[in-house]
């Protein structure tokens, strides 16, 4: 018989990433059956109802301690365990101090002499820091995701007006002068420029490139929606002349999640009034996918296409069924399914290629389906997969016990920013599937995790291993036709 | 900044991990101790953010204030210069009708009634009050003036005239009267309108005539010396006090004034340590007013209590007052008075906090940190702590200890939201029963829900100007 103990604490604050790790440093603690240490936002009330806690009314600017422990003798060990995890996230200076630390981007900012601001905070809170930046003259690159369209267009206008660069929202990845930021693999310096309305699909571009002995001197991010009809390609404008204005760069690539035509197509008359020269990688059906735009590239600046690394080969059968898609790359989900769609049929999603193929709540259908961990419908309220990989772990073992699964196709996406070993979660759950798992591992020698050690280890738990993501997802949709056939 | 040079340094908001990729990779990284804002203000504080009129409109606003310059040149009873009537009383704080006013504000509004002569013994104007048939009530703020504590202001009381030297513009206090057993605490014994009386017949008179003779005093730069003096200027004012005692002592001896008149007077200006507030507030107004009725500015222009409400008026939303009640100080008591009789915050003197002294430069005066049981280094992280819900540094008013660094100057309604830190008030404490007086004093903050409110009628014009 288990024993809950669940208290609010008002005004105390952490952000969701030091949280998660509380909640698993507490739920490894002496007689704690579980843990979890949230913002009370209605999202985490969801998770914490689930997990049978009843919780009282509370704001989601209150902290929630949600213990199950295994009896009451254990609760004042436990609520030790909780303020020792929250006190070693605590970066606070020594009590007595009269130090006041920044509370606001503007503050943080002006005491640094930084000239760059980055802005992760949750969505509804993302533009007001990002302003700060821009009141100070500075370009911003903001993270954070579910940030309202209008706000993003007001800060892009804003931005433009002052000839500066909104970086995001929802912007995964940027590199700026060598420096990443957000997520953001390590490869040499270089001529190249990118422009990507998309994070992973940038990272994928990087990876490539490095790959094929070509540096990139800097990645613009300019969020995912920068190329809709709402947003009109607002950053991408400002960012392409900036890389133009560079003399450092002599090629500029713009790559995209699928953008809305007239919005691609005005970016492209732009484009063709810069003196750099500029290639459009813009992911759609019938459009070159991100392999192919980097081996045009590669033909362009007279360099040869290398023969993409992999590793490990798939030696398990596949069984006739479905394909199952997990990804934390969002444009790399969208190129799997604009692949897999044109041959298998059509692919259910949470980012479905047209409506019809949305999933419903339950993430789960009788057909072909890949799912983006890292959309914004995911990750309201907790950490985004790349960091934290809870949510995938569940769905590839839910997958492990569906005879319907055929093969599986993952992501993992490598640099800094991201989990530190990513395989060592992964790899259990590849090795306790017995059906064909094709990977697209994105990364460079050079990231913190190091690409060829993580593809290793994926590929000796069973995995067939890819640096590009359309030959991963051209190998998966392969086996599954022949299982099919 | 080209895209293929590195940032000299990052500000990183949000997730640790982050920044701690940044540091990975050699390049400083400033973290910003983030929280979430006040309920509810997640919407109002992005349209505020996002207004493409708030960021000039703030530069105006803290801009036309630094550029006041704030000079004593007249000293008049409230009838001649701000036309009183007799009958019309003058307090501290927003509007508010007797029915719900406090001790200390109905203490003095009786006092200032026996003054005028409407009545013979105070108690008896309880009635003329409640009738409301011919007496009026309206606030300092909304006639130029300003009052310490109850504030109250009548036809016969003399006030103290500052003038901006560049626009003419004037703004007013009363003088002050000491500690204790005063009207502006509530006080209204014989022996407290007595010193009314002599103020009016012998104090007011001399100082209008030595201030007439030697010409302007300039407020503005006593307060720049005051605060590298340790004065804070609200509630320790003993530097500002005896620099005025001698810029005005040679023509307060010299304008033919009785001999024993003059000495009273030089003896009570040197005996009151708070002499000098009542120039200090009608300063920081006058910078204040300055930067009123900017579209688009979230500054606050002043935050004013009456003892019921606390009340703050913000440069971009006119004459609107958004208030929410006042609360109690917390601090030391006088004698044997405790928390249970002090009355809540009152008066019009949070003024100087507005303009960025008082609570807000507590770390120029750690000799009063001890009012609340402080440390030094309390005082210190107060002002810097002021600082991140401030738009500007004042040039012109620095503080030694932390380098000269400017004071906190020019409240941001939206940074107050995002942060919830409140400004931090000195205040003195006047009891809650009419007649107590001063029972102590203390810090206090504004009701937070003030912030918001000020913020959504922000946002709402934003959104109507769309």
């Amino acid at each position: 018989m288990t024993v809950s103990h669940v208290e609010i604490r008002s005004g105390a604050y952490a952000d969701s990433v030091t949280l998660l790790q509380v909640s698993r440093e507490v739920a490894g603690a002496p007689g704690v059956t579980a843990a979890q240490v949230a913002m009370a936002t209605p999202l985490n009330l969801e998770v914490l109802e689930r997990m049978g806690f009843e919780i009282p009314p509370c704001s989601p600017n209150d902290m929630v301690v949600a213990l199950s422990l295994e009896s009451e003798d254990h609760l004042s060990s436990a609520l030790a365990a909780v303020a020792t995890a929250l006190s070693a996230t605590s970066r606070r200076s020594e009590a007595g101090e009269a130090v006041v630390p920044p509370r606001t981007t503007r503050s943080a900012l002006a005491r640094a002499g930084a000239d760059l601001a980055l802005v992760s905070v949750p969505g509804a809170n993302a533009a007001v820091e990002a302003m700060d930046a821009l009141d100070a003259g500075h370009d911003v690159m903001v993270f954070s995701d579910n940030v309202p369209v209008e706000q993003e267009v007001a800060l892009k206008r804003i931005a433009a007006d002052r000839d500066l660069l909104v970086m995001g929202p929802d912007c995964g990845t940027a590199m700026v002068g060598g420096l990443g930021l957000g997520f953001a693999n390590v490869v040499e310096p270089g001529a190249v420029g990118i422009v990507a309305a998309s994070g992973t699909g940038c990272q994928q571009l990087m990876c490539l490139l490095s790959a094929a002995g070509v540096g990139v001197g800097a990645a613009l991010g300019v969020g995912g929606r920068d190329l809709s009809t709402a947003v009109g390609g607002l950053s991408t404008r400002q960012a392409l002349r900036r890389l133009d204005a560079d003399p450092a760069i002599e090629r500029i690539v713009v790559v995209s999640k699928p953008p809305a035509p007239e919005v691609a197509r005005a970016l492209e008359e732009y484009a063709a009034t810069l003196a750099t020269p500029v290639d459009f990688a813009l992911l759609g059906q019938g459009q070159p996918d991100l392999t192919n735009a980097t081996e045009k590239v590669l033909s362009t600046l007279g360099r040869p296409v290398p023969t993409w690394p992999t590793w490990g080969t798939v030696t398990r059968t596949a069984r006739p069924g479905y394909l199952r898609g997990f990804f934390v790359g969002g444009t790399l989900c969208d190129e799997a399914m604009l692949l897999a769609a044109e041959r298998l049929g059509p692919i259910r999603s949470n980012i479905p290629l047209s409506a019809e193929l949305a999933l419903d709540e339950s993430m789960t259908a009788d057909a072909h389906l890949m799912i983006d961990f890292g959309d914004d419908g995911m990750t309201q309220g907790r950490a985004h997969p790349m960091i934290d990989p809870t949510l995938r772990l569940e769905h590839l073992a839910r997958a492990a016990t569906d005879p319907s699964t055929s093969v599986v196709l993952l992501d993992v996406v490598l640099g800094h920013g991201a989990e530190s070993d990513p395989a060592a979660g992964l790899a259990p759950a590849i090795a306790a599937l017995d059906v064909p798992v094709v990977v697209a591992c994105v990364g460079t020698e050079h990231d913190p995790q190091i690409l060829s050690t993580q593809a290793a280890a994926l590929a000796e738990a069973g995995a067939e291993v890819h640096l590009s993501n359309a030959r991963a997802a051209a190998r998966a949709v392969a086996l599954v036709e022949e299982a099919t056939r | 900044m080209t895209a293929t040079t590195p940032p000299a340094a990052v500000a990183s908001v949000g997730a640790d991990l982050f920044a701690g990729a940044i540091e990975a990779q050699a390049v400083t990284v400033e973290r910003v101790d983030w929280r979430p804002p006040m309920d509810g203000t997640a919407d109002d504080l992005a349209t505020v953010a996002t207004d493409p009129l708030r960021r000039d409109a703030n530069r105006r606003a803290v801009e036309a204030m630094l550029a006041v310059q704030g000079n004593l040149v007249d000293v008049a009873p409230a009838s001649e210069v701000l036309g009183l009537e007799p009958g019309q009383f003058l307090h501290a704080g927003p509007p508010i009708a007797w029915d719900r006013t406090s001790g200390p504000l109905q203490g003095a509004l009786l006092g200032a009634a026996a003054l005028e002569g409407l009545v013979g013994d105070p108690e008896d104007a309880r009635a003329l009050f409640e009738s409301g048939s011919s007496v009026s009530l309206d606030p300092c703020h909304h006639h130029s003036a300003v009052g310490p504590m109850a504030g109250v202001v009548s036809p016969s009381m003399w006030m103290f005239v500052i003038e901006d030297s560049e626009s003419g513009r004037r703004t007013y206090c009363s003088l002050n009267e000491g500690l204790g057993k005063v009207l502006r605490y509530g006080a209204y014994s014989p022996e407290v309108l007595e010193r009314l009386r002599w103020m009016s017949a012998v104090l007011g008179p001399l100082l209008r005539d030595a201030v007439r003779s030697t010409g302007p005093v300039d407020v503005t730069g006593i307060l720049t010396q005051m605060l590298q003096m340790g004065d804070e200027a609200h509630n320790r004012n003993r530097a500002g006090t005896l620099m005025l005692l001698r810029d005005l002592a040679p023509a307060m001896v010299d304008v033919g004034h009785a001999a024993k008149d003059v000495a009273e007077s030089l003896r009570f200006i040197g005996g009151n340590d708070h002499f000098f507030l009542n120039l200090a507030m009608p300063a920081c107004k006058l910078a204040l007013d300055a930067a009123r009725d900017i579209e688009g500015s979230t500054m606050v222009v002043a935050m004013a209590r009456n003892g019921t409400d606390f009340g703050i008026q913000v440069s971009g939303t006119g004459d609107a007052w958004f208030t929410g009640p006042a609360q109690l100080a917390d601090g030391l008591f006088l004698g044997d008075y405790g928390p249970d009789d002090a009355n809540p915050d009152i008066g019009d003197s949070a003024i100087t906090e507005t303009a960025g002294i008082g609570g807000f430069s507590m770390a120029t005066a750690p000799a009063i940190v001890r009012f609340v049981g402080g440390s030094v280094p309390d005082a210190l992280a107060t002002t810097r702590r002021m600082h991140e819900i401030t738009l500007a540094k004042n040039p012109r008013w620095t503080i030694p200890v932390l380098e000269f660094e400017g004071a906190p100057t020019g409240i941001d309604v939206s940074a107050v939201c995002r942060t919830g830190i409140l400004p931090q008030i000195n205040t003195g404490m006047a009891g809650k029963l009419a007649g107590v007086g001063q029972v102590g004093a203390g810090l206090v903050t504004p009701p937070a829900e003030i912030f918001p409110k000020a913020l959504a009628a922000l946002a709402h014009r934003v959104r109507s100007r769309a």
